[in-house]
């Protein structure tokens, strides 16, 4: 807690919604990065006639209202669920309105912030360089770790920025499966929203003017930088 | 290395390819023919990118592919140096990581070329610290190739490496190829629609149409029969002929070459004596006389022998000459009549110029 002294007398700023919050985008945005690696791959460069339908299912997220996708995560989180029952048998704790419920929900719905960069960045430069990696003695882990990624490295940031950012900023989903229990779900948007219900608005300005400031320097340094790599080439 | 025997077939919806191949384990031979012949897809079937059901590929005592018995080397594991149509450098690697990047993975026990000799023979040591964006396209291409010898290959694939470069650009890189090929020794496959790449650095040919294979032969054999000339691409019919330098003739800037017994004079060429020299004639440039000519200045007038007339197309024949080499004239279909040639009468092939396809 800090107390700040103003017009209206002493705020309180609880700073725990933020320190949730980046725990919560942090590992969402890291665990993504992994996870989808293999299967914007497959989406860049697989042949299967499955491409389509789970490129669809994947883009779903963007589209979706985030109570919709949040309803039937809420319901699959339930201890009878599909994955709050194998949860609860595991774990001995329901799924729902946890901190592991919400970062699994949070993962879900930021599949699309990462997987179509990512896919965007194999297909940029496609099955060439990948050749050359192989006819030079590469095998396709080996040419992944020392020809795809470094050649994708704007890509991981395009999608490593967005994830996080979108992450932070999280909320209907956010309040569906997760509620809003202080120090586990209740999140910075979540903690904004109820700063406005309380009427108060210095609280609510200053969370949401740091979100702002935050996002838009979040984007100007995505777009202003180049990697370095990128720069000497030329 | 003895000999590599390849059978490929691919039926695609628009593309059929079926080749039988019995191709020498040395020296460079010439994968010719028009885009969609087949032949890039050869090569690719030769590195393993590309995989023809019932596929067999035998290298050497190795067997690379055969799907009868359930044979298919990855191309990774396929100890073959790819040179692509276009250079593929690794844009975030400078030119000497790129270079190594093969030869670290390749074992010490199989390393036979050493990186300065590589470099040595591409001039690339002054480029060693760039990155590839700053490279001119000749630049570029000449690292993709000695990124490729540094793995040590057993085969050199190489894919029109030429193509994508401006004709200075490609003079400048002729050269350097030229070198690799005679002081390293490794088979090469060269993949090109150009005759004068052929000629200039080719020993053998296959020539492909349809994926098809027309004609398999030495260049000269090929080169020079004017039945394929549609293949070829060439309207300009020719010989190819291989030629020895003989001797020079200081006074006059002159080289003589010996062809088949007879003699050749041509402007001076930096060569010793007794270094091959592979010529074209071009049939537009041969005319033909009934007796030895007199006073005239042309230097070079061979006698020779009709062999064969060929089909006239419009007012022009193309006839097969034998002058201890073969020879094409291009002769109008009106003087062929008025000289009465027909195969087997003995006549005097004047030569007004000759191209030198090699250095």
């Amino acid at each position: 807690m800090l107390e700040i002294l103003s017009t209206g007398g002493i705020v309180q700023l609880d700073f725990e919604p933020m320190w949730l919050t980046l725990q919560v985008a942090t590992i969402v945005t890291l665990v993504l990065l992994v996870v989808s690696t293999p299967l914007a791959w497959w989406l860049a460069f697989g042949k299967s006639r499955l491409r389509p339908l789970v490129e669809a299912v994947v883009a779903l997220p963007l589209l979706l209202p985030p109570t919709v996708l949040g309803f039937y995560l809420l319901v699959s989180f339930s201890p009878t669920g599909m994955f709050g029952a194998p949860w609860i048998a595991l774990m001995g704790q329901p799924l729902a309105f946890s901190f592991v419920g919400l970062v699994f929900a949070s993962t879900i719905y930021n599949i699309p912030f990462v997987v179509q960069p990512l896919k965007a960045a194999f297909e940029a430069f496609g099955r060439d360089p990948l050749e050359a990696a192989w006819s030079l003695r590469a095998s396709p882990l080996d040419t992944f770790i020392h020809i795809a990624a470094p050649m994708a490295l704007r890509g991981y940031l395009i999608a490593g920025v967005l994830c996080f950012a979108h992450a932070v900023g999280e909320f209907g989903v956010v309040l569906m499966v997760g509620g809003n229990i202080p120090g586990e779900t209740r999140t910075l948007s979540i903690a904004i929203f109820n700063y406005v219900e309380q009427i108060r608005y210095l609280e609510a300005h200053i969370w949401a003017g740091s979100l702002l400031a935050f996002s838009f320097v979040a984007l100007v340094l995505l777009y202003g930088t180049q990697p370095r790599s990128l720069q000497q080439r030329r | 290395m003895s000999g590599i025997r390849a059978h490929f077939d691919i039926d695609r919806q628009r593309f059929r390819l079926k080749v039988d191949l019995d191709l020498p384990g040395r020296g460079v031979t010439a994968l010719f023919g028009q885009s969609g012949s087949g032949k890039t897809t050869v090569l690719r079937c030769v590195a393993g990118l590309e995989r023809a059901p019932n596929g067999r590929l035998i290298i050497g005592e190795e067997t690379w592919q055969d799907e009868e018995r359930g044979i298919f080397l990855q191309p990774w594991r396929r100890p073959i140096g790819y040179v692509f149509q276009e250079p593929r450098l690794f844009p975030h690697l400078r030119v000497r990581r790129n270079l190594e990047f093969g030869l670290k993975r390749t074992p010490a026990s199989l390393r036979r070329i050493g990186w300065d000799k590589v470099v040595d023979i591409l001039g690339i040591g002054h480029l060693l610290d760039r990155w590839p964006g700053a490279l001119s396209g000749g630049e570029k291409q000449r690292v993709a190739i000695g990124r490729a010898l540094l793995t040590s290959p057993r085969l050199m694939l190489m894919d029109e490496p030429l193509a994508s470069l401006d004709q200075a650009r490609k003079n400048e890189l002729l050269p350097f190829i030229q070198r690799m090929r005679s002081e390293l020794d490794i088979p090469i496959f060269y993949v090109t629609h150009s005759t004068d790449e052929v000629i200039r650095i080719a020993d053998h040919i296959v020539l492909l149409s349809d994926g098809q294979v027309k004609a398999f032969g030495t260049v000269a054999e090929v080169l020079s029969r004017l039945d394929l000339g549609h293949l070829t691409g060439e309207r300009d019919v020719g010989a190819v002929v291989e030629t020895t330098v003989e001797s020079h003739e200081a006074d006059y800037g002159l080289t003589v070459l010996g062809l088949g017994g007879q003699q050749l004079r041509v402007p001076r060429i930096d060569a010793a004596k007794g270094t091959p020299i592979r010529i074209r004639i071009h049939a537009r440039d041969v005319s033909v006389a009934l007796t030895r000519p007199a006073g005239i200045s042309i230097l070079n007038v061979l006698p020779a022998r009709i062999v064969e007339l060929g089909e006239t197309t419009g007012a022009v024949v193309d006839v097969r000459l034998d002058a201890g080499a073969p020879l094409w004239a291009r002769l109008s279909a009106r003087s062929v009549h008025d000289l009465g040639l027909k195969p087997g009468l003995e006549v005097f092939a004047m030569i007004k110029s000759i191209a030198f396809d090699r250095d």
